[in-house]
C-alpha cells in the first residue's frame, strides 16, 4: 500500500513537473521567402525580441515558437497550419503576413478550438461578419492606415487628388478606406496590375490630369518602383504624395532613399513614438538585430507580449481556453504604440498617426510623427460583427 | 476658341510622351530578349532562368555603385560579373541538358530561378537594394515644348538602340555573326565544318547573360532591386520573341519594341477610353482589364497570322 502511495506520488510530481515543464508551443506561419519576405522577418523577429527578453519565456511560462515559411500561399499555409496543430499540438497561431493568406488559413484553424493572434493581415471579413471569439487582431484592419491618410488629406484642403493602387481586393480596399474620409474632389482613380514595375505611361497620365495630391497604395517593390520613378519624373517637387506604411516603413525606404523624403504617410506605429516602452524596444531592437524595426516588428513584439499577457494570467494551463480568451481580450500589456484595447470584434481600438518621411543624422531614412489623425480609431466594419 | 484648340495639342504631347515610354520599355525587353532568343534559336534550350541574370545585372550594379558611387563603374563590373555567371551557369548546368527534351530543361533552369533567388537572399539579406540615377542623369529633360522626360530614361533608350546596332553589326559583319547564325540554321552542318560549337555555345550564352544583366543593370535605378525582378519581365520577354520569331535578333528587335508600345499604349488609352465609350463601373472594369490583356491578344492575333512568328530563324 506503502509503495502503491509512493508511485502514485511519484508519478503525481513527475507530472506535475511535466505540466510545469512542457512550453507551451506557438505556430508562427509567415512570408519569408518571395520579395515579401523581409515582412514576415521583421514580424518573426520582433516577436523573437520579446521572447528572448523573457529568456524563452512570454509572461513568465516557457514557450517554444515553430516558424515556417508560407512561401506567400495559402494553400501552402494551410498545411503547415494543419501539422502545426495536429503533429505539434499548438494551440496559439500567428505570423501571417498577407490577407488572402489569412482568410484561407484563419476560420479553419479558429473552429478547431485554436487561437490565431494576428500580427499583420486584417482582412474585412474577419473584421466584420466573419469575426470570431477564437481570432484577435493586434496589429490593425486593413483600411485603418488608408483612412488616416484620408482624413489628413481632406483636413488639409486638398480638393483634386488622384489615386492609385493595384487592380486587385486589396487595392479597391484601400481606395475606399481613403475615400471614407476624404471628401473632396477625384483627378483620377487608376489601377494598375498587380506587381508592375514601370509605372511611366501612369505617371505621365497622372502629370496630364494635373491633381494638387496623389495617393497611392502599392505594397513592396511596387512602391519602391513608383516612389522612385515619381521622383525622376520631377513629380514630387510639385505634387505632394500620401499612402499609408505600407510603402514607408523604415526597411523598404532604404531602397527608396531620397525619393521618399517628405511623403506623409498613415501609421499606428512609428519609431519615434514616444513612450518608454517604444524606445526601449526601438533600442533593444537596433541592438539585437542591427537595424531600425519596421511597423511589422513592432506588430510581432506586441503579438508576443500580448500571448505572454494571457499565459500569465492562466498559468500557461492551455486547457483553460475560455480563461485564455478572455485574458487575450483584456489586453493587459503595454504595447509599443501606446493606448491599446481591443474592440468588440477583437480588432484593436487605437490611436493612428500620419508620419513625414525624414533623413536621419547618420544618412539613414526613417519617418517622424507629423500629428496624431485619430483617437481611439474604431474599425469600420466593428458594427457587423455579431459579438458582443 | 483657344481652349478647343488646347485640348487636342495637350493630348497630342501626352500621346507623344507615351509613344516615348512604349520606346523605352521596348528597348529594355529587347537586352532581355535579344539573349534569350539566341539561346532559344541556336541550342535549342528553353532557359526560364535568363531574369536570374537581369536580376544579378541588377544586384551586383547597385552594390558596386553603393560602395563607389560610380554609375559607370557598377555597369564596368557588372556586366563581366553576369557573362562569367552565365558561361558558368551554361558550363555546368545548361551543357547536360542540350540532349533531354524541354520538359526537362524546363525543369532544371526553373529549379534554376528558385537556386538564383535564394542564393541573392543569402547574399544580400531579403531587403530590396537601393540603386539610384547618378546625379548628372537624375534632371528632366524638356524633349518639346511641354514634353519633360526624365535624362536616365532617354540613356536607357539610347544603350538599347546602340545594343541593336552593336549586334546587327556583329551579326552581318563578323565571322564569329556569321558562325553563330549558322549555328541557328543547321548546327550539325556547322559542327561539321570544323567549328568548335561547344565554345560557340558558351559564347553565345555568356552574351545572352551580359544583355540580360545589361538590362538589369540599367533598370536598378529605377526598379525595386529584390529578389524574384526577372521574373516578371521574363513573360513579356517570352512574348516578345514569340512575336518575333524564335531565334531571330531582328524579330526581336521588332517584337520588344511592338509589346513595348502596345503593353504602355494599352494601360496609358484604352481605360479612358472605354471610360468614354460607355459611361459605367463595368466598361472601366473592361478597359483594366483588357489593357492588362492587350499584349497578350495581340500575341494571339500575330500567331494566328503568323505562326511562326514575324521573322522567324530560316531552319528552325
Amino acid at each position: 500500500m506503502k509503495k502503491v502511495l509512493l508511485m502514485a506520488l511519484l508519478a503525481l510530481c513527475y507530472s506535475v513537473t511535466a505540466v510545469a515543464q512542457e512550453p507551451v508551443r506557438i505556430g508562427m506561419i509567415t512570408t519569408l521567402s518571395t520579395k515579401a519576405g523581409y515582412l514576415g522577418e521583421d514580424i518573426r523577429d520582433g516577436f523573437q525580441l520579446a521572447v528572448d527578453e523573457g529568456k524563452g519565456t512570454l509572461g513568465g511560462i516557457a514557450v517554444d515558437l515553430l516558424v515556417d515559411d508560407d512561401n506567400r500561399k495559402p494553400e501552402k499555409a494551410r498545411q503547415i497550419a494543419e501539422r502545426f496543430i495536429k503533429r505539434d499540438k499548438a494551440q496559439i497561431l500567428t505570423g501571417i503576413v498577407f490577407s488572402n493568406v489569412a482568410t484561407a488559413v484563419v476560420p479553419k484553424v479558429v473552429r478547431e478550438d485554436v487561437f490565431y493572434i494576428s500580427p499583420n493581415a486584417g482582412p474585412s471579413m474577419l473584421a466584420g461578419k466573419g469575426c470570431d471569439p477564437n481570432y484577435f487582431n493586434v496589429a490593425w484592419q486593413n483600411d485603418n492606415l488608408h483612412e488616416a491618410a484620408g482624413k489628413y488629406v481632406n483636413d488639409k484642403g486638398f480638393n483634386k487628388v488622384y489615386l492609385l493602387a493595384p487592380n486587385y481586393p486589396g487595392g479597391k480596399d484601400a481606395v475606399s478606406g481613403f475615400k471614407r474620409f476624404y471628401k473632396g474632389g477625384i483627378a483620377g482613380e487608376v489601377y494598375t496590375n498587380l506587381g508592375q514595375s514601370d509605372y511611366a505611361a501612369e505617371l505621365a497620365s497622372l502629370r496630364a490630369a494635373a491633381p494638387d495630391a496623389v495617393f497611392f497604395f502599392l505594397p513592396g517593390g511596387m512602391g519602391i518602383n513608383f516612389i522612385k520613378q515619381y521622383a525622376q519624373a520631377g513629380l514630387n517637387k510639385t505634387i505632394p504624395l500620401f499612402g499609408p506604411a505600407f510603402s514607408f516603413d523604415e526597411r523598404l525606404l532604404q531602397a527608396v532613399g531620397d525619393a521618399g523624403l517628405g511623403v506623409i504617410n498613415g501609421s499606428q506605429w512609428s519609431p519615434d513614438l514616444d513612450t518608454p516602452k517604444n524606445r526601449a524596444f526601438v533600442e533593444a531592437f537596433r541592438a539585437t538585430y542591427g537595424r531600425t524595426p519596421t511597423l511589422y516588428a513592432s506588430q510581432g513584439y506586441d503579438a508576443a507580449q500580448l500571448i505572454g499577457s494571457a499565459l500569465k494570467k492562466v498559468g500557461g494551463d492551455m486547457n483553460r481556453q475560455d480563461d485564455f480568451r478572455a485574458a487575450l481580450k483584456a489586453a493587459d500589456f503595454t504595447s509599443v504604440r501606446g493606448n491599446f484595447r481591443f474592440g468588440k470584434n477583437n480588432h484593436p481600438i487605437q490611436d493612428i498617426y500620419v508620419r513625414e518621411v525624414v533623413k536621419t543624422a547618420d544618412g539613414k531614412y526613417t519617418n517622424r510623427i507629423v500629428e496624431k489623425t485619430f483617437v481611439d480609431h474604431v474599425d469600420a466594419y466593428a458594427s457587423e460583427c455579431s459579438m458582443k | 476658341m483657344s481652349s478647343v484648340h488646347f485640348v487636342p495639342v495637350f493630348l497630342m504631347l501626352l500621346f507623344v510622351e507615351q509613344l516615348l515610354n512604349g520606346l523605352q520599355l521596348g528597348v529594355m525587353l529587347f537586352l532581355m530578349s535579344a539573349g534569350l532568343t539566341l539561346v532559344f534559336g541556336i541550342m535549342q534550350v528553353v532557359n526560364l532562368a535568363h531574369g536570374s541574370f537581369y536580376m544579378i545585372g541588377a544586384y551586383v550594379a547597385a552594390t558596386v555603385m553603393l560602395k563607389s558611387g560610380s554609375f559607370v563603374l557598377a555597369l564596368a563590373v557588372a556586366l563581366p560579373v553576369t557573362a562569367a555567371v552565365g558561361m558558368l551557369v551554361e558550363l555546368t548546368v545548361l551543357r547536360r541538358l542540350y540532349e533531354r527534351d524541354h520538359l526537362d530543361q524546363v525543369l532544371a533552369t526553373f529549379g534554376l530561378i528558385f537556386f538564383f533567388n535564394e542564393l541573392t537572399r543569402m547574399i544580400w539579406g531579403r531587403q530590396p537594394l537601393f540603386m539610384d540615377v547618378p546625379p548628372w542623369l537624375s534632371r528632366t529633360v524638356e524633349l518639346l515644348p511641354g514634353i519633360y522626360y526624365p535624362s536616365y530614361r532617354l540613356l536607357i533608350i539610347a544603350v538599347g538602340i546602340l545594343v541593336a546596332l552593336f549586334l546587327y553589326l556583329l551579326f552581318s559583319r563578323t565571322r564569329l555573326g556569321l558562325q553563330i547564325r549558322a549555328g541557328a540554321t543547321n548546327r550539325e552542318m556547322v559542327a561539321a565544318m570544323g567549328i568548335n560549337i561547344r565554345v560557340l555555345y558558351t559564347l553565345v550564352f555568356g552574351l545572352g547573360a551580359l544583355l540580360a544583366g545589361l538590362a538589369g543593370a540599367m533598370a536598378g535605378p529605377i526598379l525595386a532591386v529584390e529578389a524574384g525582378m526577372g521574373e516578371s519581365i521574363l513573360i513579356l520577354t517570352f512574348v516578345v520573341i514569340v512575336i518575333g520569331g524564335i531565334g531571330s535578333i531582328r524579330g526581336a528587335f521588332v517584337g520588344a519594341l511592338v509589346v513595348g508600345m502596345v503593353d504602355t499604349l494599352g494601360r496609358a488609352f484604352l481605360p479612358q477610353i472605354f471610360r468614354l465609350l460607355f459611361d459605367s463601373a463595368a466598361a472601366d472594369r473592361l478597359g483594366l482589364a483588357l489593357a492588362s490583356m492587350a499584349v497578350y491578344v495581340f500575341m494571339a492575333l500575330i500567331l494566328a497570322w503568323k505562326p511562326r512568328g514575324l521573322f522567324p530563324a530560316p531552319g528552325n
